[in-house]
């Protein structure tokens, strides 16, 4: 049995400075908050605003695809902007900015046992850059030319040219501007997750007791901040080639019969620096959903994570090889051809501790008590979109697989499904789960199971057909799916059926955002912890948590996360900052 | 892209280093209360901003690193001509030393409390630093009066881009040298000042790193020495 | 409950789909049925894990669902079960990885006997050049494009004179015999993709990169374009022909060569195809305007 020392005789963690973080005016309290909980409201709120642009966008490309020839106003040129902006903003905007800096920024001080982050003011000013890098995003709708239209990945030469709307307008110019603020408040924010992490956890918090929430939004955030300089260079670059007519990216090129100025410059170089910040931006989205599907999991199947140890290795090392599989986005992009045998041998690698997740979630099913609450249902929703999209990963990461595949249809429903319809399905479980603390309130249950419904059986049948449209060889970024021999009458057809879903399920979400709103005031009272979970966010004195977290004292930890139905003990979950002893086989440490 | 991985490479020793001191093995739900043997883990003895700023360091690295590759690769392009470098750079060189040697000489002061001592080494640190700024204008200038142009080759860009984006570190760091220097006059408590000025000589330190490490790229030395290095081994 | 049904009807779903869709590769029309036979076996072995995981999961939603009273089992972790399970992957991974590093191998390393076809690509058109008789082709610089030399081969190179050149028309290749596919661009990205010879690549402006295959049956196919190459993109087609040897040859005596083209004065049926095809691209750029003006 370990030695418990009497709470009593341990000094609490710094809890001198706790006047600090109180603010004193209606403005600096929800304003101009350096609260982690207003800022963490603040990005969510922002992020979800530019996601429903987003979500038109996709409605608007399906009406096209789905629909061909019908809606006059989506002419190639507002096709093509409409994906881009659409890719940029889901990936970038929406997901890391709502992940790390949403979910982040909520969860790191409370699960840690943290008053806030370490660096307040910073976390502050991090949160209004990022709200200008949307604006300036925002902006360029109204730029003349429009906003650029040259794909989220902004391959040079094309994204510059005059062939490619706002290449040679606002549009391109706007973009890369926003990219760099974006990357300056990210990197903020970022260091305040990681020392926060590092320097903020409470008395008896090892690394080792940390939810899984903090390790997947800790190791995402300093892959994010290793990865994003990679994105800033290149846009500082390609910037300077735009705008004061370098060649870093741009060799000799001739335009419809005229020789450009630009000479010697590599594509490759670009589309290297992209991808080595791209492809650890997939990890970027997915490691947070990794982690907090497993919290919902554990505390929803009241059931300790199964292989915690496994868990923590499989984070850190996915982490640390995302860095060396970027180039498997390149097979086909003439480099040489001898790196396909290495980056398709890193990249099949990477399955292996993911694979390793997977079962893991799955094994803490067996033999749990599973309550199939809204999270629970997305987080095992989350599952099967995830194993799905992840096996496809297997078809492009195979170097010569992906030949055929690659640029078609089957790229779009792969990573649609791994790391668009994954994570977001994650991001409602969490938000079903962390609502009630957030606000004190629960969501309405059924609007939610119709939500829950609706979305994920509407998106499995809106991606899982595409794949098959990428198998037939159907490229992805045609504006007109015309004129084309493989294009069979019944490809049409499911190309309109997957267009409906489409409609289908984003006006699903439109139920859900009345859901949060509605539920504000209307829903039921929550408790400080409905679920009967452990973490320490849910015993905080307050629901939801004042200033400074925790009152007085900050809790002192005695346990890890999954305390969840040990033999022994009354209840079948233990508080993280319960003292006491419980359990058949606990050795001394 | 080598010069990125090796980076990474030093980055993940350091990370690698840290999580085998936070008992990744460890069985967690074994281990119940408070043992004492756990306190150890809690945190770094260090300043939080300490931390945060190494933290910040590696990612500024990282972007000099990513340039760095992706001059390296640019380089490989025949269209490639060397630009002769202004001699002022010696010069310049020379002063971000004295500052960084200043910045280093103020917090041994501010160690033992040598309030004047202080106040001298910052308002050092804070001219030289500016007349580095200054002369890296002037070399600029200097290249353009001699028609090596931003945009008339990748040479030149590279030249332009690097030391540009190395200056505008140089500023954001006289912004936080600014306020230390103003706050040695207002009288703050040491311990708070000591804790300034440390911060400002670590950015310094490594603001002269990253500047001797990019003079020796773009002088072509790194170039050299990396063929030389390719030539031992093969 | 019901969760369990649904879960069980996803795979059932996703396996009828995946056997009884219409929506299959088109007949392939080259050697790279190995890349085929990859896909098949990577569809089998993820089929079996995914149907694996998922009825697992609903097995376990069914059986372990919360009933008054329920309470979990304690299970930490089961080191032998977790390191069977990885080294049942990491052999499932090796089993795909392998066969396809194989494959990947043949793809990169072209065969002797193949012959080189240059592809170069521009907004929004594909244009052509094979070898002369002295079976080399000419170096090419895209500064020397212009009108009257629009793929910028480099006039003094000797060895460029009798090179084949089709601007902006139909390829032609005989069928059975290896090609190597030198492809080019003059200004942006593009990818030289016939989604039946199920091998692609992109090209890139400033470089030269190839793939190779080997067409096993005569046919029409259409080429698309398979790189983000701005708003024409969706209407840069092409067509090769896969011909016997006889229709092949007919077909290359009609065509011109470099030098015949750069001659100051040409023949008239030359001029015509010339300048019916050169418009092609110019072409797709009027009908984008006149979309966009709509």
């Amino acid at each position: 049995m370990v030695d418990i020392t009497p709470a009593d005789g341990i000094p609490p963690a710094e809890v001198a400075e706790v006047e600090l973080y109180h603010p004193h005016g209606w403005w600096t309290k929800y304003v101009f908050s350096q609260d982690a909980k207003v800022i963490a409201v603040q990005y969510s709120a922002t992020a979800t605003a530019i996601g429903l642009v987003a979500l038109v966008l996709s409605w608007l490309m399906r009406l096209q695809l789905g629909f061909p020839g019908t809606f006059d106003f989506i002419t190639p040129e507002a096709y093509y902007q409409f994906i881009t902006m659409h890719g940029m903003i889901m990936v970038i905007y929406l997901l890391t900015a709502l992940f790390l800096g949403g979910f982040g920024n909520y969860l790191i001080p409370l699960m840690v046992g943290a008053r806030d982050m370490v660096f307040p003011y910073v976390n502050m000013l991090s949160y209004w850059i990022y709200l200008l890098a949307v604006l300036v995003l925002v902006s360029s709708f109204f730029a003349p030319g429009g906003p650029t239209g040259a794909g989220w990945t902004l391959y040079p030469p094309q994204a510059i040219m005059s062939g490619t709307p706002g290449g040679q307008d606002w549009g391109i110019i706007l973009m890369l501007s926003s990219l760099i603020l974006f990357i300056i408040g990210f990197t903020m924010g970022g260091l305040n997750y990681v020392v926060t992490v590092l320097q903020g956890r409470t008395r008896g918090m090892t690394m080792m007791r940390l939810p899984l929430t903090v390790w997947g939004i800790f190791t995402a955030t300093v892959m994010a901040l290793l990865a994003f300089p990679a994105l800033f260079v290149a846009s500082v670059m390609m910037l300077l080639d735009r705008v004061l007519g370098t060649s870093f990216f741009m060799p000799a090129i001739s335009e419809m019969g005229e020789q450009l100025q630009h000479n010697g410059g590599s594509p490759i170089l670009f589309q290297h620096l992209f991808w080595f910040f791209g492809h650890p931006e997939v990890y970027i989205v997915a490691l947070p959903a990794f982690g907090i599907v497993s919290d919902l999991i554990s505390t929803h199947a009241r059931k300790n994570i199964f292989g915690y140890r496994m868990m923590v290795w499989a984070i850190v090392g996915i982490g640390a090889l995302s860095f060396v599989v970027w180039a498997h986005h390149m097979y086909v992009s003439g480099m040489h051809p001898y790196f396909g045998f290495f980056f398709a041998t890193t990249t099949l690698i990477i399955a292996i501790p993911t694979a390793i997740k997977v079962y893991n979630w799955v094994l803490t099913l067996w033999r749990g008590d599973i309550h199939l609450t809204i999270p629970m249902l997305f987080a095992l929703a989350f599952i099967v979109t995830f194993v799905n999209g992840g096996l496809t990963g297997l078809f492009l990461g195979n170097v010569v697989v992906d030949v055929p595949l690659s640029d078609t249809m089957f790229v779009v429903a792969h990573f649609h499904m791994v790391m668009g319809v994954a994570p977001i399905l994650v991001v409602f479980g969490a938000i079903y789960h962390w609502y009630p603390k957030v606000t004190g309130r629960m969501l309405d249950e059924t609007l939610g199971r119709f939500h829950f419904w609706v979305t994920f059986l509407g998106a499995y049948l809106i991606f899982f057909p595409m794949h098959y449209l990428g198998l037939m060889g159907v490229p992805r970024r045609y504006a007109e799916l015309t004129d084309m021999t493989i294009m069979t009458e019944s490809a049409h057809h499911l190309n309109s059926f997957i267009s409906i879903m489409a409609f289908i399920v984003g006006f699903a979400q439109m139920v859900f955002l009345f859901n949060l709103i509605w539920s504000i005031r209307h829903g039921r009272e929550a408790g400080g912890n409905p679920w009967r979970a452990t973490t320490l966010e849910w015993q905080t004195p307050q629901t939801p948590p004042a200033h400074g977290n925790f009152g007085k004292d900050l809790p002192i930890v005695y346990r890890w996360a999954y305390d969840y139905s040990v033999p022994g003990a009354k209840e079948d979950f233990i508080p993280q900052n319960m003292p006491g002893s419980f359990g058949p086989s606990r050795e001394p440490a | 892209m080598s010069v990125i991985l090796v980076f990474l490479l030093v980055i993940a020793g350091f990370a690698g280093w840290w999580l085998s001191h936070q008992r990744l093995m460890a069985k967690p739900w074994l281990e119940q209360g408070l043992a004492s043997d756990f306190v150890g883990l809690d945190r770094s003895a260090l300043p939080t901003a300490k931390i945060g700023l190494g933290v910040f360091l590696a990612v500024v690295g990282c972007l000099f690193a990513l340039f760095t590759s992706a001059y390296f690769m640019r380089m490989a392009v025949s269209d490639w001509q060397p630009l002769p470098l202004p001699r002022l750079l010696w010069l310049n060189t020379g002063v971000l030393v004295l500052s960084s040697v200043a910045l280093h000489c103020t917090s041994v002061a501010a160690r033992r409390g040598q309030i004047d001592t202080v106040r001298l080494g910052l308002a050092t640190a804070g001219l030289t630093t500016l007349a580095f700024l200054v002369g890296q204008l002037m070399a600029w200038r200097q290249l353009t009066a001699d028609g090596y142009f931003l945009a008339s080759n990748p040479a030149n860009s590279f030249f332009y881009l690097i030391t540009g984006m190395h200056g505008l570190h140089v500023l954001g760091g006289l912004v936080a040298l600014g306020r230390t220097t103003t706050s040695a006059w207002a009288g703050t408590r040491p311990e708070r000042l000591r804790l300034g000025v440390e911060l400002c000589a670590m950015y310094w330190h490594f603001l002269l790193f990253v500047w001797l490490a990019i003079f020796a790229l773009l002088a072509g030395w790194a170039a050299t020495f990396i063929d030389i290095c390719r030539q031992m081994l093969t | 409950m019901a969760v369990a049904l649904v879960l069980v009807l996803i795979v059932v779903g996703s396996v009828l789909f995946h056997l009884l869709s219409p929506w299959w590769w088109t007949p392939i029309a080259s050697n790279w049925a190995y890349i085929d036979n990859t896909i098949i076996i990577t569809f089998w072995i993820t089929g079996v894990v995914f149907a694996a995981v998922v009825l697992f999961m609903a097995y376990c939603v069914f059986r372990f669902r919360h009933r008054e009273g329920n309470r979990a089992a304690y299970e930490p972790e089961n080191k032998r079960l977790e390191s069977w399970l990885t080294i049942v992957t990491a052999v499932g991974v090796t089993a795909l990885l392998v066969p396809g590093l194989f494959v990947w191998s043949r793809f990169v390393n072209v065969p002797s006997d193949a012959t080189e076809v240059e592809v170069v690509g521009q907004q929004w058109q594909w244009s052509f050049r094979l070898p002369g008789r002295d079976g080399k082709l000419g170096t090419s610089d895209t500064r020397d494009v212009t009108a009257d030399n629009p793929l910028g081969v480099i006039p003094k190179d000797p060895n460029g004179q009798d090179d084949v050149v089709v601007e902006a028309a139909d390829l032609h290749l005989p069928v059975g015999k290896p090609v190597k596919m030198l492809l080019r661009s003059i200004d942006v990205l593009h990818d030289f993709y016939v989604p039946e010879f199920r091998a692609k690549m992109d090209m890139i402006p400033g470089s030269v990169t190839y793939f190779w295959f080997t067409p096993t049956r005569t046919g029409t196919f259409q080429v698309l374009c398979a790189e983000l190459c701005g708003q024409g993109h969706p209407m840069m087609h092409g067509v090769v022909m896969v011909d016997t040897q006889q229709d092949y040859m007919a077909w290359l005596g009609q065509q011109q060569t470099f030098a015949q083209l750069s001659a100051p004065k040409q023949t008239g049926s030359a001029d015509e195809t010339t300048g019916q095809t050169a418009a092609l691209g110019p072409e797709i750029a009027a009908r984008l305007e006149t979309v966009g003006s709509r």
